[in-house]
């Protein structure tokens, strides 16, 4: 009969040698193994003090850009919602009213834009459907939540700060404060 | 009028002994529990708790705050009083055994001379053993009083490999007992740091392992720690315990494995004795306190040592652990004292 797997070991059924049966070489030796481990170096890394690097590629949470001179990109079109595969993505569009020129880059914008980071599932989908280069997963994740609710990232949330006006929040938000694999110059 | 003629300075002196040996071991003990975790966590390649104060320091204190603060629990079908003895029987068990473990030679103040010992009577040992035997209620009434059949299974096992490894340890003993010729623990210290004397260890190197072995069984700890298998008894006797009572039996735990340990210093390792120094050259007060540092050495490397065979080895079957007692160390434990008995023989021939 062909043995159901190729790894089977045969199991050693013989009584105990006097010295197995002692257990005190048997014991010494393990000792030994667990004293070594006194003077190994310890892999953990103690967490928000010090942070595992990301992997430039990493998909974080979003990010809703500006161009550059600090207007809104998005336009409201919708796409990123279409390609949402966990329908994550809410939005409501209005038009630009005059006077409204350096807010907004395009006569439509997203008056209301919302991302439920419970249904999200950071695959990317919305940074390559918008055609107005506007979403972007940046380098951070979405921080603990004591409600259902706060995992409802609005507007506010969401969009970037302006690089000029507040280039520490905009670093903040881009990730850039987060260690990352990435050389610092790309 | 014989009442009256008590020395009564020497009440005060023992009270002030008992509370300073009380509190210190109960200190220590907080701090074994945290020595425990860090040596878990650096035999096992992590830091260990670090976060409540430098070095995690304040860990225990914390730990303690956290059980005196949980609420209380006592089931309503279980024996209350008894639940509620098992608890401070265990704890007082544990401590009781300070009271014969000389802490040091003597110390010379206010014009007496004060021992380091809160009571030098003769039957030293045979006392710890009585404790030692008195210990084992605690795990048996906290069981039976919980009326958990977990409880009662961890409370048996607790109780029949008490009884299997007390036999051997009398048995380890006797051999120190027919070389000493004595039961009082402040002697047999003496006699190991007179002159032309090794430590008890050099002459009963067979006897000291039998002991440590059942020290071990008889502390609950690891691999012997039969009465708390997670695996099969859930928690073992303190299952239904909450808050400070569980505390107690955790606590008690390591007062058990202090005593035992000086306990062992004293008995094998020259007690506070320090090797290769001669206490007589230095004036007798520091002499005293260096006798208690290197007593609390010996015990600190006890219970590291205590520590690192409890992450080494699992824990033992039911089966080999009764096998072990009974079909090993008391052969061995007899073997050892005819070996002594015949070498005392040959010497005085």
């Amino acid at each position: 009969m062909q043995a159901l797997t190729t790894r089977s070991k045969q199991v050693s059924r013989k009584p105990m040698s006097i010295m197995e049966k002692l257990f005190l070489p048997a014991i010494a030796k393990g000792m030994a193994v667990t004293f070594s481990h006194i003077f190994k170096k310890q892999p953990t890394i103690r967490y928000p003090e010090q942070k595992r690097p990301f992997s430039p590629v990493f998909r974080g949470l979003h990010v809703l850009n500006r161009d550059e001179e600090g207007r809104e990109r998005c336009t409201a079109c919708g796409l990123c919602a279409v390609a949402c595969p966990a329908e994550a993505i809410t939005m409501e569009a209005a038009e630009r009213l005059p006077g409204e020129e350096n807010l907004y880059r395009e006569e439509k914008y997203a008056a209301k834009y919302e991302i439920n980071m419970l249904r999200c599932i950071f695959c990317g989908l919305c940074e390559e459907a918008c055609p107005k280069d506007a979403i972007y997963l940046s380098e951070t994740f979405a921080p603990a939540n004591f409600t259902r609710k706060g995992f409802i990232y609005g507007k506010d949330a969401l969009l970037i700060p302006d690089a000029k006006q507040d280039p520490e929040g905009y670093a903040k938000a881009i990730g850039l404060n987060e260690p990352t694999t990435a050389s610092p110059n790309n | 009028m014989a009442l009256l003629s008590i020395d009564w300075l020497i009440l005060i002196e023992k009270l002030i002994l008992i509370a300073i040996i009380v509190f210190a071991s109960l200190g220590i003990a907080l701090y074994t529990t945290f020595a425990e975790r860090k040596v878990a966590a650096i035999l096992q390649d992590r830091p260990g708790p670090s976060r409540v104060g430098p070095f995690g320091l304040f860990q225990p204190l914390a730990d303690g705050l956290k059980l005196i603060m949980k609420e209380e629990i006592i089931p309503n079908s279980s024996s209350k009083f008894l639940f509620i003895l098992g608890p401070g029987l265990a704890m007082t068990a544990a401590l009781m055994t300070c009271a014969v473990i000389p802490w040091s030679s003597h110390v010379e103040a206010f014009g007496r001379s004060i021992d380091l010992q809160i009571a030098d009577i003769n039957i030293g040992i045979l006392y710890v053993f009585g404790v030692v035997s008195l210990g084992v209620y605690g795990i048996m009434i906290g069981g039976w009083a919980s009326n958990n059949k977990f409880s009662l299974m961890a409370a048996l096992r607790g109780a029949s490999q008490a009884i299997s490894y007390e036999l051997a340890m009398g048995l380890a003993l006797i051999a120190i007992l027919m070389i000493s010729g004595s039961l009082s623990l402040k002697t047999i210290v003496e006699q190991q740091i007179g002159a032309g004397h090794m430590w008890n260890f050099a002459y009963q190197p067979l006897g000291f392992l039998i002991f440590f072995i059942c020290a071990m069984a008889e502390c609950n700890r690891t691999p012997f720690d039969l009465p708390e298998a997670e695996n099969e008894l859930n928690f073992g006797y303190h299952q239904e315990y909450s808050s400070m009572k569980l505390g107690f039996y955790l606590f008690a735990e390591y007062v058990n494995m202090i005593m035992s340990s000086a306990i062992m210093a004293s008995l094998y390792f020259g007690g506070y004795d320090i090797p290769f120094f001669d206490e007589k050259s230095v004036a007798p007060n520091i002499a005293a306190i260096l006798g208690v540092a290197a007593l609390l050495t010996k015990i600190v490397i006890f219970i590291f040592v205590f520590m690192w065979i409890r992450w080494t080895i699992p824990r033992f079957r039911y089966d080999q652990l009764m096998n072990l007692g009974w079909k090993t160390l008391i052969p061995l434990a007899l073997v050892n004292m005819l070996l002594t008995g015949a070498f005392i023989l040959w010497q005085q021939g």
